[in-house]
């Protein structure tokens, strides 16, 4: 069952369109990954669906934009601090923000009104036990952040974002930071994840995106040229465009 | 290769020639300071209370500390605030904004006997405010602006706009996410600023003589006319030719910039911990 139906939409930046037509049903507690060569738009329509686009100059929307079971039309949600609530957001570069690794986890949930002692020790436990650095930081919670590694500091931010519990998590080429074990870890993860969360994620890597499994949506200047479960769009793609991207002919 | 290997040494020896000048310049003004002035330096001078006039530094000691402080507690929330609006806020293709900028540019390079004329100008004839510390802290106040404008917003625009991102898309608000993270990362550019201010405020002479005056007594309230130790520094070495209490202020005001400069030290690392 779809968590998030797009239909129609295109983007505009100024006079450039950067995405055509873009109709996709992501699907429920699965994994949802884009690929694509640079410059498809497929972080640009990542960016759409938490409504980031909205802070960059001259950006516009069009279409529809349900999420989850009410359907609610998110370009129509006055508060876009409501909708970041149920989408969350994780960047290429880990950017845990310049404070303890307690006070990065917990920034989300005492924003959104959270000021129970008790209650935040409890979210901060549960949020690094998900993404397993628990063990490792348990001991320097109120110690900076930036003192952890490139690929612990990019759980961290995962934890953070799901700290507040949203329904989609939304990453946006999570590994391409950092080095092959981390990367290994944070799928692994994100294969733990999508039991819980609806998953999209951006992706340069095709291996990635296989090895994650679920569904894939291949972009091609501004299009969705193919959108189907993993395994078949790359055993068995449909379209010419799509088997020469992923054979390595272009891209 | 053995030219570059003779190069290299060269390039040694400019640099090293470069350092030496201006640390031997810069020490000689050191030691030929302390030479002359710590004969002329005692406990009384610095801090009796019932020396005759100009022969104890508490008066403008507490001259300056009042005007540093007061004229901060009025350009510091400016400051900030408007570098805030500046670099979080206002359209970089705003025509005002750019107006806004090139003056704040312009007016952080003008010479402060300028800021004293206006201060003397307005201050004290136009408002009739007479000599006073207020005329004095109004117009340091000024001065001292875009100082803290053009600081705080190059710490502002070292903040990574990834934390801004990373904290919208936790939901948090423009005014929480420059509250919770951009500030306390740039605190220590910040600071820097202030303290920039700090000692450009205790060496000003020029606008103060020509705001605040030259009286050498206790300041009673803001209405006094008083002059702070740099004022006291000039008065005594022109109007009197007195070079050896001349020199004796100057130690103490050195030894002020100096603790200054280690305070701040100190916070920005306290706050650095954190």
């Amino acid at each position: 069952m779809p968590n998030f139906t797009i239909k129609n939409a295109n983007l505009y930046y100024s006079d450039f369109q950067a995405l055509k037509d873009i109709n996709l049903n992501i699907n429920d507690k699965n994994i949802t990954t884009f690929i694509g060569p640079s410059g498809c738009g497929k972080s640009s329509f990542l960016r759409c669906l938490n409504r980031m686009n909205d802070l960059v100059d001259g950006a516009r929307v069009t279409g529809k934009f349900l999420l989850g079971n009410d359907e609610t039309d998110i370009y129509k949600i006055s508060d876009v601090s409501e909708l970041r609530k149920r989408v969350g957001m994780v960047f290429q570069k880990p950017n845990p923000f310049p404070m303890t690794i307690y006070d990065n986890i917990t920034y989300g949930a005492k924003m959104h009104g959270i000021k129970d002692k008790k209650k935040l020790d409890d979210i901060v436990e549960k949020s690094l036990r998900d993404v397993a650095i628990w063990e490792e930081v348990k001991d320097r919670l109120k110690k900076s952040a930036l003192g952890l590694s490139g690929g612990q500091q990019q759980r961290l931010c995962i934890a953070r974002t799901i700290a507040i519990e949203p329904e989609v998590l939304l990453m946006d080429e999570p590994t391409s930071a950092l080095d092959p074990i981390s990367t290994i870890k944070i799928e692994d993860l994100v294969g733990n994840l999508k039991k819980d969360y609806t998953i999209v994620m951006v992706t340069h890597n095709m291996q990635q995106a296989s090895r994650l499994g679920g569904h894939t949506a291949f972009f091609l200047n501004g299009e969705i040229i193919e959108y189907s479960k993993t395994s078949l769009l790359f055993s068995n793609p449909k379209e010419k465009q799509t088997e020469d991207y992923i054979t390595g002919r272009f891209g | 290769m053995n030219n570059r290997k003779l190069k290299n040494t060269l390039s040694y020896i400019k640099i090293y020639f470069g350092i030496g000048i201006s640390v031997t310049i810069l020490f000689s003004i050191l030691i030929l300071v302390l030479i002359n002035g710590i004969q002329n330096l005692s406990f009384e001078f610095v801090f009796s209370l019932d020396a005759p006039r100009g022969f104890s530094l508490m008066p403008m000691l507490a001259t300056t500390t009042v005007i540093v402080v007061l004229t901060l507690l009025i350009s510091v929330p400016l400051g900030i605030s408007s570098a805030i609006y500046l670099n979080e806020y206002a359209s970089s293709k705003s025509k005002l904004v750019k107006i806004v900028r090139s003056s704040i540019e312009t007016l952080s390079g003008i010479p402060s006997i300028i800021y004293g004329l206006f201060g003397f100008l307005f201050y004290v004839i136009v408002l009739g405010w007479s000599w006073s510390i207020r005329a004095g802290i109004f117009t340091v106040a000024i001065m001292i602006l875009p100082i803290i404008i053009r600081a705080t917003e190059e710490a502002l625009k070292a903040v990574p706009m990834s934390y801004r991102m990373g904290s919208y898309a936790l939901g948090a608000g423009k005014f929480y996410t420059i509250r919770k993270v951009v500030l306390p990362a740039a605190i220590n550019g910040i600071l820097a600023s202030i303290i920039l201010s700090i000692g450009r405020l205790i060496g000003e002479t020029a606008a103060l003589l020509l705001t605040a005056g030259t009286l050498l007594d206790m300041p009673v309230n803001l209405q006094s006319s008083a002059a702070t130790l740099s004022v006291f520094m000039y008065t005594i070495t022109i109007e009197q030719g007195d070079m050896n209490r001349a020199y004796a202020t100057a130690i103490v005001l050195m030894a002020l910039v100096l603790s200054l400069n280690l305070l701040a030290n100190f916070i920005a690392k306290r706050l650095k911990r954190d």
